[in-house]
């Protein structure tokens, strides 16, 4: 799709999709309205950026995002729809559910006591 | 006759050196190993019992005479294996069914819940709890690869290079398609009790898979270690109240292993003999297995031309 388009940055495969999602995510972790560069530093990895402000152009453009003026440049926070307030409720539920179906495949499970410190040990973090 | 069985008994010799061989192996062709071994043996165990079942059958004068059939000229032994295979066959039937219903189930709630009305394949839930997983998109519309969930909970316990590799591993997820390995694992596990054995292994094999993808769209080995440990004691932080937990403390569970495996640099496998034996000696099994399920047929099918009237 946009292949020409990806900068020399350590991670030129991925797809523009991707970047779609790496700058979405920084806008919901931050948690307060982002400009271009702050989305740079929050991603941390080298990306152009105006690279970073066509993606948040598109983001917008498909009503993901929304934009205020901060100053000379746009700020961007994640659209919260009432939709959104109410997918989050069904989704305590869903997550207070112990019966989770076998074929969502789950970024981590849960951790024993054991786990956890052996995890600390391994990150080098003291419990 | 003997040949009926050989599919039923394999799975307890079969399992233990498809989880052998798994061990020897990268996570791709491990997965590929437990989940093909899975299938096999559960297809074969079933075409056994159906074999069983259907020779019972034929017994019955009504079923006999609609086949054309002199029930007394059927070879085969005692009549009470058939009606077992027959209950099994029933009770399986009903589990799979059952299984199929609950997964369906579950994943139309978690993709009503995950439509937020965004297009684009993120969802982030607005929810404190750490959680992330990877939503594969519908069966029927193959274009569709899925979405990642996660929570905000979980995007704000991670750094932005960290989050990247969250995305990339449960982007690999959906790619790869696991969704369908560990379905295709669970009906398995239904239709023999010693195939679920395999579930636990493939599970930690597809994390696995997608960890190594992870690292590989990263460059960086330490950064997923660090994004899948980080992750994994920020959603043991946020309670869940009805969710059990794993396994007793006396050993480490998946997820240091995982972060263990990303933080020694990737070693070429090299063919061990152990390995060459253990992936022989399945190859054998999987290989005997199916020849008795279509020795089995064959028998059968000889069975009742034999009994026909001419």
């Amino acid at each position: 799709m946009t292949d020409g388009s990806q900068p020399h940055g350590g991670q030129s495969r991925r797809s523009a999709g991707e970047l779609e999602a790496q700058v979405l995510a920084a806008l919901w972790a931050a948690g307060r309205p982002l400009t271009p560069q702050d989305v740079q530093i929050s991603l941390g990895d080298g990306l152009a950026r105006t690279t970073i402000a066509t993606i948040l152009g598109r983001l917008h453009d498909k009503g993901t995002v929304e934009r205020t003026k901060a100053g000379r440049a746009f700020a961007y926070t994640p659209t919260v729809e009432d939709q959104a307030g109410l997918a989050a409720r069904r989704m305590r539920s869903e997550l207070d559910r112990g019966d989770r179906t076998t074929v969502l495949a789950r970024f981590v499970s849960d951790l024993s006591a054991e786990d956890e410190r052996l995890l600390r040990e391994l990150l080098g973090e003291t419990s | 006759m003997l040949a009926v069985w050989v599919p039923l008994l394999l799975p307890f010799l079969a399992v233990p050196l498809a989880r052998r061989l798994a061990e020897a192996l990268s996570p791709r062709p491990a997965s590929w190993v437990l989940a093909g071994t899975a299938v096999t043996l559960a297809t074969t165990a079933g075409v056994s019992l159906g074999l069983l079942a259907f020779t019972g059958l034929l017994r019955l004068p009504t079923v006999a005479a609609l086949g054309h059939l002199a029930p007394h000229r059927l070879a085969g032994g005692p009549a009470y294996p058939a009606v077992v295979a027959a209950l099994l066959l029933t009770a399986a039937a009903a589990l799979l069914l059952r299984t199929g219903h609950r997964q369906l189930a579950d994943l139309r709630r978690a993709r009503s819940t995950a439509d937020t009305g965004h297009p684009g394949p993120l969802t982030v839930l607005d929810d404190d709890r750490a959680d992330a997983f990877a939503l594969p998109g519908p069966l029927a519309r193959p274009t569709d690869p899925g979405r990642i969930v996660v929570t905000t909970g979980m995007l704000r316990a991670l750094t932005g290079p960290e989050r990247a590799a969250l995305l990339a591993h449960e982007q690999a997820h959906l790619n790869a398609r696991h969704h369908l390995f560990l379905a295709a694992t669970e009906y398995a596990g239904v239709l023999h009790p010693a195939l679920r054995q395999l579930r636990a292994p493939l599970g930690y094999q597809l994390e696995r898979w997608a960890d190594e993808a992870a690292a590989e769209a990263t460059g960086d080995r330490h950064l997923t270690a660090r994004a899948v440990g980080r992750a994994a004691l920020a959603a043991s932080g946020a309670p869940r109240p009805h969710r059990p937990r794993l396994a007793p403390a006396a050993h480490s569970g998946p997820v240091p292993r995982r972060v263990a495996a990303l933080l020694t640099p990737p070693h070429p496998r090299h063919r061990t003999t152990g390995r060459t034996a253990a992936a022989l000696a399945l190859t054998a099994c999987l290989a005997l297995t199916t020849t008795a399920a279509l020795e089995a047929t064959a028998d059968l099918h000889d069975n009742v031309e034999a009994a026909q009237f001419r």
